[in-house]
């Protein structure tokens, strides 16, 4: 679908037309992110995440292919090929490495502003709901991805972070030990699970890049959202992909390879761990081990929950840490508000930003040893975090009184601009 | 009836986990006050490493080459008896400014030869190394596991100032005030050192570095235990990346051109929207 | 449409276009640019060209034998060759081969009897027979590759077969009864 008004493909170079005739892909990228896509003409900043996400997304895919040529996966050689083949020996391989290290990094800072702009925009209301679930189907095979990336250095923390993930999975009743000694190929971390976790981290991004074309294609259909969350209502209120968010997100990726580039030349290790420049020792488990800092306030959650009540704690930590994320997918049925954008909800906005604060103060936690103070806050933030989605949401959806939106997208930008 | 539990399923979920939550907190809270946490020996004495500043800090700091190949010889005379350099290969050390022929004469020389398998006769024997073999495995009988030193500086917080500061720190013993609260560090363990930098305290490396001119250098610096302690932590910094100073010289033609390409997407951004309100 | 109303503003459509095309090839030097160092990541690391020289034992090489060792990971054939094969070599017209080369051009000085050159086909890359203890050394007495039957002469010269040159001959010196190779 699309507006009415969208231009349409009519290539002049008969060599396009010639194939656009056989198989109309130009006429589909043009469609896509071309000049036949209408996008409303108010788009901030927050909006360019989205294509940030996919440029990192094709930068760890490239740096990834080339430092798999290079890798050896086997527990006794892992370690050496990164650190002696790769960091010292291939040419320009301690710039694929820091690339691809800090690339991960760089990808999930975009996506964490991705998801709060959705958030604060309600931008996972209806029309938009399986743009949203798909969204967070991305988010979780990038976690997953990123685990099993970072387990393959053989690093100290690589092989703890493995060991401990994996034991997410004996909390589980019953069949836990066994699916996490199935999980592994053995009892502890070894050959057969760096294989695997390889193996799998070669495959899931490609798996992301469809879940990606998907998330591409329902955005579509509804047209992108926008700051004011009022639709679209006619011509006026848009203006076409190319060339105009063509030269905003061109302005976007130069300044995010910017920071991208301060990190891979000038503080490579600043976001690792200095643990994982020792090879893996089975026999030795670092002093305080901390997956790396985007899982931060996810590992909090799980720290959180000390106490056995009706289940044992273990079973809560790991239930919370993936209901965390796994109560995203009922957010479009949580907040009933009919108001999208946060701009015009006053409590909501409250409640947003409370949110992004408690995530903050969760990730703080989370990448601090487990002493008691650490642990008496993330309690609470955790506690806060469900009740924001759960409770929160769900209640002011119901009593909040909405700003009065205006009439239509072109009415606010010209309000905004003062015309 | 079902609708109305359906409409609350997210009141019950989210209220089991605040509740476990809580539960959670007081437990925690209770245990904070009834047992309020105790120091350590860890918290009382252990030290944070002291500022250390060598030539290859900062965005544009370059290695002192004739520091690190003072450091290259306090490792050779002193550290490598215990410690390898595994990631490390001789021919590297041409990077320090020594010639092909230094090298090779280096690694002819070294103390710890190159193992090697006799096929037909089915037994280990040795070789001479040479500049394309990696600094050959240590093997150290005594207490203690002796890491490569390779990666340290950077598989350590603080790198180069930790190594300096532990290499340094042996003779500063804990306070009175400390030995009172934790009599047993009165005695160290036999086989053991007491240093205030290092995680445990009690370290199984004896002092290593004891004396001035413990190591002879040849370009005319003193050879005091400060500054060979300096000059080695400047030599494991350039083991633990060797092309460090590559990285920052592509790092700022990186930035270079990204900021060039900034001002002008800039330009095409505003002309591009120029007359059209957004 | 609105929008276009927008842009037939004063705005100079020259110095607009320029500015745009100028965005879009600097983009496009910079991707040229980071393609660099991903293609320079596929040549040889540096520990593959450190990879030491190959020292061959010759007191052990009979005249008329010849042993097969490695050099760079490719196999290489060191011969002592005997004065019947040195003057049957000698004897050949050079204009009449297909890569000319004297026997003396591809051996070191006074050591025309010693014949190091890698074992590997001039034609696609097959390791030749001859170098092995009774194996086929071909119509020419040097060696002959099975795979498409090119064979070499005791010069390791390529005399019939597909292959479009002499065996390449490594660089070499030889001090005594050691050769070093590389």
């Amino acid at each position: 679908m699309s507006f009415p008004w969208a231009k349409h493909y009519e290539p002049k170079n008969p060599v396009m037309q010639w194939v656009d005739s056989r198989l109309p892909l130009p006429r589909f990228v043009y469609n896509a992110v071309g000049a036949g896509y209408p996008v409303p003409r108010n788009l901030n900043y927050w909006w360019n995440f989205g294509v940030l996400a996919g440029v990192a997304l094709v930068c760890q895919l490239i740096t990834g292919i080339v430092l798999a040529m290079h890798f050896h996966s086997s527990a006794a050689g892992a370690f050496e090929s990164v650190n002696v083949g790769i960091m010292r020996d291939v040419n320009a391989g301690w710039f694929l490495r820091f690339a691809h290290a800090n690339g991960a990094s760089m990808f999930f800072v975009v996506i964490y502003i991705h998801m709060f702009r959705g958030l604060y925009y309600g931008s996972y209301k209806a029309p938009r709901e399986m743009v949203w679930l798909l969204g967070v189907v991305i988010f979780l095979l990038l976690m997953a991805t990123a685990f099993m990336g970072y387990v393959l250095p053989w690093g100290q923390m690589s092989f703890w972070g493995a060991q401990v993930i994996t034991g997410f999975f004996s909390a589980i009743p019953v069949a836990g030990d066994w699916i996490r000694v199935w999980l592994l190929g053995g009892y502890a971390p070894d050959d057969a699970a760096l294989n695997r976790f390889f193996s799998l981290h070669y495959l899931l991004p490609f798996v992301i890049a469809g879940a990606v074309i998907l998330h591409i294609w329902a955005l579509h259909i509804p047209g992108s959202s926008n700051p004011t969350g009022v639709e679209v209502k006619g011509e006026q209120d848009t203006v076409p992909f190319h060339p105009y968010y063509t030269a905003k997100d061109g302005l976007g990726v130069v300044v995010f390879l910017i920071l991208f580039s301060v990190l891979i030349f000038f503080a490579p290790d600043y976001l690792g761990h200095p643990d994982n420049y020792i090879p893996a020792n089975p026999l030795s488990t670092p002093a305080h081990i901390v997956p790396e800092w985007y899982f931060w306030p996810f590992y909090a959650i799980l720290r959180a929950f000390t106490a056995d009540f009706i289940l044992p704690a273990k079973l809560w930590g790991v239930l919370a840490m993936f209901g965390s994320i796994l109560l995203l997918f009922f957010l479009p049925w949580l907040d009933k508000s009919p108001v999208r954008s946060g701009a015009y909800r006053p409590m909501y906005k409250v409640a947003f930003w409370v949110l992004v604060f408690d995530v903050l103060v969760l990730g703080y936690c989370g990448g601090s040893p487990a002493e008691p103070l650490y642990v008496i806050v993330s309690q609470i933030a955790a506690a806060y975090y469900f009740a924001h989605f759960l409770i929160i949401v769900p209640i002011i959806s119901s009593i909040e009184t909405p700003k009065p939106l205006p009439g239509s997208i072109t009415e606010a930008v010209l309000a905004k601009t003062g015309a | 009836m079902t609708s109305l539990f359906i409409k609350s399923i997210k009141f019950l979920v989210g209220g089991a986990f605040i509740v476990v939550l809580l539960i959670a907190l007081y437990g925690s809270v209770r245990g904070v006050i009834k047992e309020p946490p105790a120091e350590t020996a860890e918290h009382a004495m252990h030290k944070h490493p002291e500022e250390l500043k060598l030539a290859s800090d900062g965005p544009f700091g370059k290695f002192d080459r004739a520091q690190l190949q003072r450091g290259f010889l306090v490792y050779k005379d002193v550290c490598s008896t215990c410690h390898s350099l595994n990631l490390v290969s001789f021919r590297n050390l041409k990077d320090l400014g020594y010639s092909e022929a230094e090298v090779k004469k280096i690694a002819k020389d070294w103390g710890t030869k190159q193992p090697v398998f006799d096929e037909k006769g089915g037994t280990w024997g040795e070789r001479d190394n040479v500049p394309s073999d990696r600094f050959p495995k240590v093997y150290y009988p005594g207490t203690g596991t002796p890491p490569d030193l390779s990666l340290i500086t950077k598989a350590r917080h603080d790198g180069a100032a930790y190594v300096h500061s532990l290499l340094t720190g042996y003779d500063k013993k804990p306070s009175a005030e400390a030995l009172a609260k934790f009599p047993e560090f009165a005695k160290t363990p036999d086989g053991m050192h007491f240093n205030p930098y290092f995680a445990n305290l009690n370290i199984a490396m004896p002092p290593p570095l004891t004396q001035d001119g413990q190591v002879q250098y040849s370009d005319g610096t003193r050879a005091t235990v400060d500054q060979m302690s300096k000059d080695v932590s400047a030599f494991l910094v350039w083991t633990a990346e060797p092309t460090l100073e590559t990285r920052r010289q592509a790092g700022f033609a990186v930035l270079g051109f990204l900021i060039f390409a900034a001002f002008l997407t800039y330009g095409a951004y505003r002309s591009v929207w120029a007359g059209v309100k957004h | 449409m609105a929008i276009e109303a927008d842009l037939a503003g004063p705005e100079n459509p020259r110095r607009r276009d320029y500015l745009q095309y100028a965005a879009v090839s600097v983009a496009a030097v910079g991707a040229g640019v980071v393609v660099l160092p991903l293609v320079n990541s596929m040549n040889p690391s540096a520990d593959v060209l450190a990879q030491s020289t190959t020292e061959v034992d010759l007191s052990k090489i009979e005249p008329g034998m010849a042993i097969k060792t490695s050099f760079r990971k490719q196999p290489l054939f060191v011969r002592n060759l005997t004065p019947a094969e040195i003057a049957a070599a000698d004897a050949v017209p050079v204009s009449s081969l297909r890569d000319p080369q004297t026997l003396e051009q591809r051996t070191a000085k006074d050591h025309t009897n010693w014949l190091i050159t890698l074992g590997v086909c001039t034609h696609l890359g097959c390791v030749p027979l001859g170098a092995g203890e009774g194996e086929n050394r071909g119509p020419f007495g040097g060696y002959f590759c099975p795979c498409h039957g090119s064979a070499y002469d005791t010069a390791g010269r390529i005399r019939q077969g597909p292959a479009p040159k002499n065996l390449e001959v490594p660089k070499y010196n030889i001090n005594g009864a050691i050769a070093v190779v590389g």
